[in-house]
């Protein structure tokens, strides 16, 4: 299970469960589930160009993913939001449905583009997504503050001079760097996956933004951890460890949110007023 | 002249059968679509609609397993879905795209894991394809009948509940205070939704489905005044495209690169889309033309244009 070419699976996946739970804390607290759900997917539909054309399937995975975020924040400053995101989606479908069409040999690797391939990662694979690892989340790192500020309250984000336009199509572009380079190692399913459980089920489980961040990266690390070795004991694929793990964290915090709203009840009536329950404006 | 309708309708054209059915069941589906979609865009649940239509065909993928039709197995993970998305939490402006991705999440990985053991029976690896993308020209006459039926049904529910999913979807506090169950008819509608999408799904494919559910409603939201007028349009600009799609589909049959056709979602997607940046365009000329028109406004006016 440790061996020489499962090393490299290791490495990859704790880097791809480090930048899903980063983005993914950002895209639930932004409500960008959509958008999480949409670039990973529709940049298969430029993989799938990519190899038509005979080039490296990153490069259309890059090109669609970035095409995209510009789509989506585009057509997101005067319609909305979730309707931008789904007709950026479905033409990016629609011209992967025309792709795969073209070409005759594509259903094999469409399969592992949308389920991935997390097994037969090589060492060659894994220093860029590294290196694209590291700088998504340095990229995090630098816009940090704005963009906490702009996901968080917009309005006071703005009054304070951030552009939230800005800061969404700046946010999704990290999106669709994290995509570009993970989706070859474990799918455009399983990423969305990774982005959405493991932070919601942070956000339900405390109210504090920086913890809830660091939780997120713990449960996605757990999730894809587990997932690996269950996948690798059962063959069964890894997407579905990851799938249902991500919703039984979710349920799991929820169920912990609710009870703890109930203790906070009790507390107020005692006279004691719940720090968390008053700072936490989505409970 | 008739070498320019020849030039438009390969030969052939009216007399194939499968095309006969196809333009029937894609007519039905994109009225229907397109009336629900009114719905789905005013109340901001597109990112459920296209997730039931992934769930439902995650769904059919599970009864090929264990060799019921299919059909059920569509119908029971969307509606199955549906109720579980409006019971944790979807019903929640806030924390719906969240409680819809989870759900969804989850159903893709069963996804997988149905995938991965059908193509342990056997070598399917087109299976994910079909799922993504479906393939309109494959549907088979026997199953016509139950699909246009509960297509309608799907339909009537929403005419139905028109008046007062539109005032909760609106505005929910005034709803409620006029003694509307505004969450009984939200959850009646996602019902009808998760109804209308697998059925979709099951024919022309998850894409396809999400695009005739969002594409003309939010294109007739733009350009009609008043619910009953973006039905109206909806439906026309859904049918529309459908037909010309498939006409279009049916002439690339020797088209360039490969001579085996191109696909009709490609040609359907492409049309709705258009369409939709057209008024999004000509709409965009017209504001800026009235630069004291704050942007929130703008918002809210597209938000409330069917009250």
């Amino acid at each position: 299970m440790f061996s020489g070419l499962m090393l490299n699976t290791w490495i990859a996946a704790t880097a791809v469960a480090v930048i899903a739970g980063v983005t993914g804390f950002f895209a639930v607290l932004r409500g960008s589930t959509f958008a999480a759900h949409a670039i990973p997917n529709g940049a298969f539909a430029g993989a799938a160009g990519a190899t038509l054309l005979g080039l490296n399937p990153f490069v259309g995975l890059a090109v669609f993913s970035v095409a995209g975020a510009l789509g989506i924040a585009g057509l997101g400053r005067r319609a909305r939001h979730d309707v931008a995101t789904a007709l950026t989606f479905v033409m990016m479908l629609g011209v992967g449905a025309l792709f795969v069409s073209w070409s005759t040999e594509y259903a094999q690797e469409a399969y592992s583009l949308l389920f991935g391939e997390v097994f037969g990662v090589s060492a060659a694979e894994v220093l860029p997504i590294v290196v694209l690892g590291f700088v998504s989340i340095a990229a995090i790192v630098v816009m940090f503050r704005p963009l906490m500020l702009s996901s968080a309250m917009p309005e006071v984000a703005e009054a304070r001079g951030v552009s939230s336009r800005r800061m969404e199509l700046a946010f999704l572009l990290v999106m669709a760097l994290a995509t570009s380079m993970t989706v070859p190692v474990v799918g455009a399913l399983l990423m969305f996956s990774l982005m959405i459980g493991p932070a919601a089920a942070a956000r339900s489980l405390t109210a504090r933004p920086m913890l809830a961040m660091t939780l997120s990266v713990a449960i996605a690390l757990v999730t894809v951890w587990i997932g690996i070795a269950v996948s690798y004991q059962s063959n069964w694929p890894l997407g579905f460890f990851v799938g249902i793990m991500g919703a039984v964290f979710f349920l799991f915090g929820q169920a912990y949110a609710a009870a703890r709203r109930r203790l906070g009840h009790t507390a107020n009536r005692a006279g004691t007023a719940s720090p968390a329950a008053t700072a936490n404006p989505a409970a | 002249m008739s070498h320019l309708l020849r030039y438009i309708f390969e030969p052939g054209f009216f007399g194939s059968g499968p095309v006969h059915v196809a333009l029937a069941v894609g007519t039905v589906i994109a009225i229907t679509s397109a009336v629900v979609g009114v719905f789905t865009v005013t109340r901001g649940q597109s990112f459920a609609g296209h997730s039931l239509a992934d769930i439902a065909t995650t769904g059919g993928s599970g009864a090929f397993l264990i060799g019921i039709n299919q059909f059920w197995g569509y119908l029971a993970f969307g509606a199955g879905a549906a109720a579980f998305m409006e019971m944790i939490g979807v019903q929640r402006r806030r924390g719906r795209d969240v409680a819809t991705g989870v759900v969804l999440g989850a159903a893709l990985g069963l996804a997988a894991l149905f995938l991965y053991l059908g193509t342990q029976s056997s070598t399917t690896t087109g299976a994910s394809f079909t799922i993504l993308f479906g393939s309109m020209f494959v549907i088979t006459s026997s199953t016509v009948p139950v699909l246009i039926v509960s297509a309608l049904l799907a339909l009537a529910t929403v005419v139905v509940l028109a008046r007062v999913l539109l005032l909760s979807s609106l505005s929910p506090e005034i709803a409620a205070a006029r003694g509307v169950p505004v969450r009984a008819v939200g959850a009646a509608y996602l019902m009808a939704l998760a109804v209308s999408v697998a059925l979709s799904a099951v024919i022309i494919g998850a894409v396809l489905s999400t695009a005739l559910l969002i594409g003309p409603a939010a294109t007739a939201l733009r350009v009609a005044k008043g619910p009953v007028r973006a039905m109206a349009v909806a439906a026309g600009i859904g049918v529309a495209a459908t037909w010309l799609g498939i006409v279009l589909a049916y002439d690339s049959f020797y088209w360039p690169p490969a001579g085996r056709g191109w696909p009709v979602s490609f040609f359907v997607v492409t049309l709705i889309v258009g369409g939709y940046l057209v008024t999004y365009l000509r709409r965009r000329d017209r504001r800026e033309a009235q630069p004291e028109m704050p942007p929130e406004a703008l918002e809210e006016e597209q938000v409330c244009s069917p009250a």
